[in-house]
């Protein structure tokens, strides 16, 4: 299972790349194994402001239908119109194609430090591990 | 004699378990001045006299009338096929499967009534139906809302009464906001008003509902109301009759998003209050906001074809509050009722009711006409219309006494119009005879001398 050593975690499964004062947002190998095959992913239009924790979203697989969270305070640039028409992305790349929103952060540097709500990989990892 | 399984010391058991004294104690929290006493019913009859006391009740009901009444229900032929089909037990007594994969006859069922209605709507997704023409009107307002994201639902003060009152129920007490577009003197929804609503840029409208035929029965011009709402980014929605989509341009022509309406119409009894038929279709892109079931086609593991719920991630088992809806029981049976009912007829038969309604309405405008009653309205009407009188209600009640129902007095569901405050909203369908309209035109001239 890929957690890669660049990202920031959720406990709900969503990572976030932090690039400068922006961040993409996509939800982890780990989640899009659990859900099973993406059918269909829910994005908000760009321009709308998040909250920590807020739910932007939805994802929908074969088993379920799970709200997305946002990992960090922000406003929406883009979202990735390419899930509508191949939400397989999700399972196939879930850190490359397979991402959901680039957000423009309100608070760049409150988000680099490893927290209970924005975890370092390792972490990440070890909240995988114990199920 | 009573007909509960437990014996008093079954009773006196569970009180004990309880540590309670009575089960009246069970009732404590409600005021002993609100609580039942007992029913004071009248000694046991026998069979015979039992059955005696129901005709006598039942001879009270007023059968012979000429209705005129339309107003949302119609009266309309029902072949004996829908009943016949309706009473088998495999239909007549199953409810929503809980295993819905194992009942593939209940299934197909479904996927057939959607498949007429989407052939009669020209749209491309039907959900398996809701209780009435009201919630799916709310539904479709709802709809718009969550897919625009916007708050705001223009309705057209002309759709039938009943089913704005449930969209203002169902949008009370929350960010949602529900408005009236007005009406002209010709009895269609007024464009210009529309027009000046949709141009508040600060209150962006997610839909527009707009009833063909109206609540007035007359026809609007539903292309260019379409054409308005989607100028403004907003959704429309058409609340349609759907035997009148057999004659007249389809949802799917004049381009509306959502179509929905009562189906009584097609094959389902006049009785009091319903069950009736909530239908509502869709263009493919909202089939996410489609509330309720839906059931697809697919094949089996051995290629063999089969019915399945489909797209259940929008329903409330699964997303529970952010659901598309968690008012969303369907109408199986009387989805089917409607199936049969369009399948017996046939297209061609489909429209010969329609046609049929519209030729004996013209008939009945110009007896009434000639008899001191024109039309309130000018616009084209198909099988519904107003007509002035003066005192509507007394007129109404004075010709009940001459044996005719002649329709619905408008000042019940508009009080405060005016132009309608005295007006009669009758209709006539393939059911009318040309005794009963002559009836209805004598009748009338007597009470209007």
């Amino acid at each position: 299972m890929q957690v890669p050593e660049d990202l920031r975690y959720t406990p709900d499964h969503e990572w976030l790349r932090i690039e400068a004062d922006e961040a993409v947002v996509g939800i982890t190998e780990y989640a899009a194994t659990e859900l099973g095959d993406v059918v269909f992913v829910e994005l908000p239009a760009p321009g709308m402001a998040l909250e920590p924790a807020q739910s932007f979203g939805v994802i929908e697989s074969v088993k379920t239908a799970s709200d997305l969270y946002s990992p960090a305070a922000g406003e929406i640039l883009t979202v990735n119109t390419a899930l509508a028409d191949k939400p397989e992305l999700v399972n196939e790349d879930p850190y490359g194609d397979g991402w959901m929103i680039r957000m423009r952060l309100s608070d760049p540097d409150g988000v680099s430090a490893s927290s209970e709500r924005l975890m370092d990989a390792a972490a990440y990892r070890s909240l995988i591990e114990a199920g | 004699m009573t007909y509960g399984p437990h014996t008093s010391a079954d009773r006196q058991h569970m009180l004990d378990a309880l540590g309670i004294a009575s089960i009246d104690a069970l009732f404590a929290d409600i005021p002993a001045q609100v609580r039942a006493r007992g029913l004071d019913l009248p000694p046991p009859e026998d069979e015979l006299s039992l059955a005696r006391r129901m005709e006598t009740l039942a001879g009270r009901n007023r059968v012979g009338p000429a209705s005129f009444l339309g107003a949302g229900a119609y009266r309309h032929h029902i072949p004996p096929t829908v009943d016949q089909i309706l009473s088998r037990g495999e239909f007549y007594t199953s409810y929503t499967p809980y295993q819905p994969e194992i009942s593939q006859g209940t299934l197909q069922t479904i996927y057939e009534y959607q498949s007429v209605i989407a052939e009669l709507t020209g749209l491309d997704v039907v959900s398996a139906s809701h209780y009435d023409g009201g919630a799916a009107t709310a539904e479709a307002a709802l709809m718009t809302v969550r897919q625009t994201r916007r708050d705001r639902v223009l309705v057209s003060r002309a759709i039938h009464r009943h089913f704005l009152d449930t969209t203002t129920t169902y949008f009370e007490g929350g960010r949602l906001t529900l408005e009236e577009l007005p009406t002209l003197a010709d009895g269609t929804t007024n464009l210009e008003a529309l027009e000046r609503e949709l141009a508040d840029t600060a209150r962006p409208v997610a839909g527009v509902l707009i009833g063909q035929p109206n609540a007035f029965g007359i026809l609007e011009p539903m292309a260019e109301a379409g054409r308005l709402a989607h100028a403004a980014g907003a959704l429309f929605v058409a609340v349609v009759e759907p035997i009148s989509l057999a004659v007249l341009a389809s949802p799917a022509e004049y381009d509306a998003d959502i179509a929905v309406g009562e189906g009584q119409p097609l094959g389902i009894a006049l009785q009091y209050g319903g069950p009736y038929l909530g239908i509502l279709a869709a263009k493919a892109d909202l089939v996410r906001q489609v509330p309720g079931r839906l059931v697809g086609r697919t094949t089996d593991i051995e290629g063999r074809r089969a019915f399945v719920m489909t797209l259940r991630a929008r329903e409330q088992d699964i997303r529970r509050d952010k659901a598309a809806s968690n008012i969303c029981t369907n109408q199986a049976l009387c989805a089917l009722a409607a199936t049969v009912y369009v399948a017996t007829l046939g297209p061609h038969g489909l429209r010969d009711v329609a046609a049929l309604g519209a030729a004996r309405a013209y008939e009945l405008e110009e007896a009434l006409a000639a008899a001191g009653a024109p039309r309130v309205h000018d616009g084209a009407y198909l099988n519904e219309f107003a007509v002035r009188v003066p005192d509507a209600r007394s007129v109404h009640a004075s010709l009940l006494e001459h044996d005719i129902l002649a329709g619905l007095p408008l000042a019940d569901w508009y009080p405060d119009d005016p132009q309608v405050r005295d007006a009669l909203l009758v209709c006539a369908t393939e059911m009318t005879t040309s005794a009963e309209i002559e009836r209805f035109a004598g009748a009338l001239r007597q009470v209007l001398a």
